[in-house]
């Protein structure tokens, strides 16, 4: 059985999966009854100066018969007073002592910082978050994504936190920059002990095509969310790689969030840097209960593959992980349709045909496309679309013996520097004539 | 889905064969309904939006292309998908007027569904019939104005029937601003739809709904109870019209010239169809019943007798089960009604003291393709009605009074595939008189073509 707990920045927790800062850590109920399923930590709903929130709070994405595959909000900090959140902390910490509590925070002045560091260290909290993150509402006022986005504002934060702090300090940044090891690099140097990100992106999830208002309509009227579930998690690993291979970052530990659902999504984080995750979206989706499955999948995969301790695959793909002039321009990979899987319904062949290069036919009489693998350029199009496991994959053509980056071209002054076609990668690829794309067209 | 209503004292789990329905006589149209439960219950939103998801989208796709009528499946399945329930129900009614009664009752599952992808993946196939309901059932109640009429062109056309090819004829030809008269024998319009197909693949209502809606929209006229039975009446019209549709069906039930074949208790399956689909449950359907024949009649009529309370079905059918006309899925129905078939079979004789007592069967065997009697087979079925399903009679009779219409040597009328004109220029011809007998779905594209056929003749002439 191998040893799931963490050790983050000084916060134990039994496991690595903690509840992110949300709608539902908004109280010590549901965070106990989040320990009692199975979660390691939480982060508690964030904790400022009082608000108050609006009637209509959530919009999603549905993608066909999917329900939520991203998720907005509107929601604003916690609006229950700061009292009974101190209360409910110290409760739980006396129910769950082993469990990690973190205190998410966000608050404008030094002193108001200092002041609310002091209440929640008081009332036990293990860590505490810094709320550099919500792009709605809060950023309005001059706090959360609008702090994210300012590194050096950021910075001064960090060092006013760290300086009244005596808990690891997480900062928590905002995806609504273009770099985002600039806020990364800004809280190393002002003395952070850990990163977490992301938070929500700006969005607009869709608009009532009666009101003529974005969802979620307050009152005829409704403003940019916060963006998150699943739909965001690609754009959360690209973010979390850049600061797990930064040198000036990578030894900070992270969390990683954006759309987690399942172990798989937990792993991946964790090949990429992340030593913790948290999840909101899932678990608004569908109850605390999907812990269950995060962890049995978790503890498969490290059976399988003998690992001990999360830190023992803490980014273990990131050397893999490079820049598009290391990837070996000799590779080369051809589709490859299994004739006894294929359902016949052609989407490979009109996703070529349309989207790609032209690399399938269609023989008349039979539903089985067919690689024209003279065309076929290897972009896994086909593969993606196919609606059968396992029935279209990417055969390797090339020999593994050649090696030739675009760096390598570089450095040897291979790389075409003019308008010379003849350099062309796809020079003499064959493109259908003018006369088969009017075939079908009606006189 | 609805369907059956198997009784619950045989869930046994180890038993071998499927519980046989029982039905009770019905004594109330709501007991009738009952018993005739929809086969393809109307989806409700959510499952017409969870149902629709599953749309691959082929290419090419062949759902569209097993369609008589080639409706755009993935595109109104799509539309449905995305909300847009008006525009899937045209494009349904774009390529098939009779969109909504095809969707229940067409055998999806040889045609459409029978094609979907998923059917190769072990998965199981889009509920086709059921999605198209979805969707033109809405326009029909709601009453959406989906088409209107072209501008009058000044030309005329008389319909002679109102069954499936006549009226997607009419529809066709007054989008094209033809005037159009309907002369239609009974009091209904859709012909077999509503008179012949079995009351579980659709209710009365439906059917004149759609006919309604139509009617209303496209702006023909109907004139019921106008059989057209004479020369001088054929006459008249091809004097008054440009074009003549022939839609006219196919007749009775055809004698089987068995000894005792006129006594009571011996009627067509047509015949018995169409009584139990205008007086429900007031038809009095005996406890034994012998049914006659081996094609989809002979399944509809062994599974009503049951569903209206028969304790024994006997579906009798000359040659074997492998060698019977109907779909597959139609005797399984009727098997799961409690029908029981029974195979190699002749009638010889209707067995009568007074009232009917049985029918007499000699007992056959193929030999090289070949039907044999076995001698000294006979043997009596005993039963109280017997229902012959072994054929309509064909309209050779009135059709002769067209002149130089011919017909094939199977009595269906010679038209032009290409236009559907038959070997009298003027007159033009679809559905069951041609086809010999098929399905709602191949009237009403007949029908639409031979609009198409008239327009071009006309243009041309």
């Amino acid at each position: 059985m191998p040893d799931l707990s963490i050790n983050f920045a000084g916060i134990k927790s039994p496991n690595p999966f903690w509840l992110a800062s949300a709608p539902p850590t908004n109280s010590g109920y549901q965070v106990m009854k989040a320990f009692d399923a199975g979660w390691g930590g939480a982060v508690w709903k964030t904790l400022g100066i009082p608000v108050i929130n609006v009637s209509s709070r959530y919009g999603a994405i549905n993608y066909r018969d999917t329900r939520i595959a991203g998720f907005n909000n509107i929601e604003l900090i916690t609006d229950r007073p700061l009292a009974d959140n101190l209360k409910e902390i110290e409760e739980v910490k006396k129910y769950f002592p082993d469990h990690a509590v973190i205190a998410s925070l966000m608050v404008e002045t030094r002193e108001q910082w200092i002041q609310i560091i002091k209440d929640v260290e008081n009332a036990g909290a293990d860590g505490i978050e810094l709320n550099f993150g919500c792009p709605h509402g809060m950023c309005e006022r001059g706090m959360g994504s609008a702090v994210g986005q300012e590194p050096s504002v950021l910075k001064t934060i960090v060092e006013w936190v760290m300086d009244a702090a005596n808990i690891p300090v997480i900062t928590k940044l905002t995806p609504n920059i273009s770099d985002i090891t600039d806020p990364g690099l800004a809280a190393v140097q002002g003395g952070t002990d850990a990163i977490s990100l992301i938070n929500t992106i700006k969005s607009i999830v869709g608009i009532d095509l009666d009101s003529y208002a974005p969802y979620p309509v307050v009152d005829g009227k409704g403003t940019n969310g916060g963006y998150c579930g699943p739909a965001v998690k690609p754009i959360a690993m690209h973010m979390l790689r850049e600061l797990a291979q930064h040198q000036k970052i990578k030894d900070t530990p992270i969390s990683g969030i954006g759309g987690i659902e399942n172990w798989r999504d937990v792993v991946e984080f964790i090949l990429l840097g992340a030593s913790s995750v948290q999840v909101c979206t899932a678990a608004m989706h569908y109850g605390f209960g999907i812990v269950r499955e995060m962890e049995t999948g978790l503890i498969k995969f490290m059976n399988d593959k003998g690992y001990d301790t999360i830190y023992d695959f803490v980014g273990k793909a990131l050397p893999n992980v490079t820049e598009w002039k290391h990837l070996n321009l000799k590779h080369k990979v051809v589709a490859e349709i299994n004739a006894d899987k294929c359902i016949g319904c052609q989407l490979c062949y009109i996703a070529c045909d349309d989207g790609a290069h032209q690399a399938i036919r269609i023989t008349e009489g039979t539903r089985v496309p067919e690689i024209i693998d003279e065309n076929c350029v290897g972009c896994n199009l086909c593969s993606l679309v196919c609606p059968v496991e396992e029935c279209i994959t990417m055969d390797k053509r090339d020999d593994g013996k050649q090696h030739v980056t675009w760096a390598e071209r570089t450095d040897a002054g291979t790389i075409p520097t003019t308008f010379n076609d003849d350099l062309a990668g796809g020079k003499g690829h064959f493109v259908p004539s003018v006369k088969d794309a009017l075939k079908h067209r009606k006189s | 889905m609805g369907g059956e209503i198997p009784r619950p004292i045989f869930y046994f789990s180890k038993l071998k064969s499927k519980p046989l329905a029982e039905y009770k006589k019905p004594t109330s149209e709501q007991e009738y309904l009952e018993n005739f439960a929809q086969k393809k219950p109307l989806m409700n939103p959510t499952e017409a939006y969870y149902e629709s998801s599953r749309c691959l989208f082929c290419y090419d796709a062949p759902c569209m292309n097993a369609c008589p009528t080639g409706i755009d499946i993935p595109l109104f399945i799509k539309q449905i998908n995305t909300g847009n329930v008006e525009g899937a129900a045209k494009t349904i009614f774009d390529s098939n007027w009779l969109g909504n009664a095809c969707g229940k009752v067409c055998p999806t599952g040889v045609l459409c569904e029978g094609a979907c992808v998923y059917n190769h993946q072990d998965v199981p196939p889009l509920q086709i019939g059921r999605l198209q309901n979805f969707a033109t059932e809405e326009v029909i109640r709601k009453g959406s104005k989906l088409y209107e009429p072209g501008p009058a062109n000044g030309r005329k056309v008389a319909i002679i029937g109102a069954g499936p090819a006549g009226i997607a004829c009419a529809c066709e030809l007054r989008i094209m601003g033809y005037q159009v008269d309907i002369f239609e024998a009974k009091e209904k319009p859709s012909g077999l739809t509503v008179y012949g197909v079995a009351p579980y693949k659709i209710t009365n209502e439906e059917v004149l709904d759609e006919m309604e809606y139509l009617q209303n929209m496209m702006g023909y006229d109907v004139h019921y109870n106008s059989p057209i039975t004479t020369k001088k009446q054929l006459k008249s019209l091809e004097r008054k019209y440009d074009a003549i549709f022939l839609g006219v069906g196919l007749g009775p039930t055809a004698a089987l010239s068995l000894t005792g074949e006129k006594k009571d208790g011996v009627v067509g399956a047509v015949e018995f169809i169409e009584e139990l689909r205008m007086e429900k449950h007031k038809v009095e359907v005996p406890k034994n019943v012998v049914v006659i024949g081996g094609g989809n009649t002979a399944m509809d009529a062994a599974s009503e007798s049951a569903r209206m309370g028969a304790e024994n079905v006997y579906l009798c059918y000359r040659r074997s089960k492998e060698d019977m006309g109907a779909y597959g899925f139609e005797y399984d129905l009727a098997v799961k009604s409690g029908v029981k078939g029974v195979f190699n079979v002749q009638p010889l004789a209707i067995m009568s003291r007074g009232k009917i007592t049985g029918v007499k069967f000699i007992r056959t065997e193929s030999k090289g393709g070949k039907l044999h009697y076995i001698e000294g087979s006979e043997y009596v079925i005993p039963c109280d009605m017997v229902i012959k399903a072994t054929g309509q009679a064909k309209m050779g009779p009135f059709l002769s009074k067209i002149d130089g219409l011919e017909l094939d040597n199977k009595n269906r009328i010679k038209v032009n595939l290409e236009n559907y004109q038959t070997t009298h220029p003027q007159y033009f011809a679809g559905g069951d008189a041609v086809n010999g007998g098929a399905e709602v779905v191949n009237g009403a594209y007949e029908g639409k073509m031979a609009a198409k056929g008239i327009e071009n003749w006309l243009n041309n002439r």
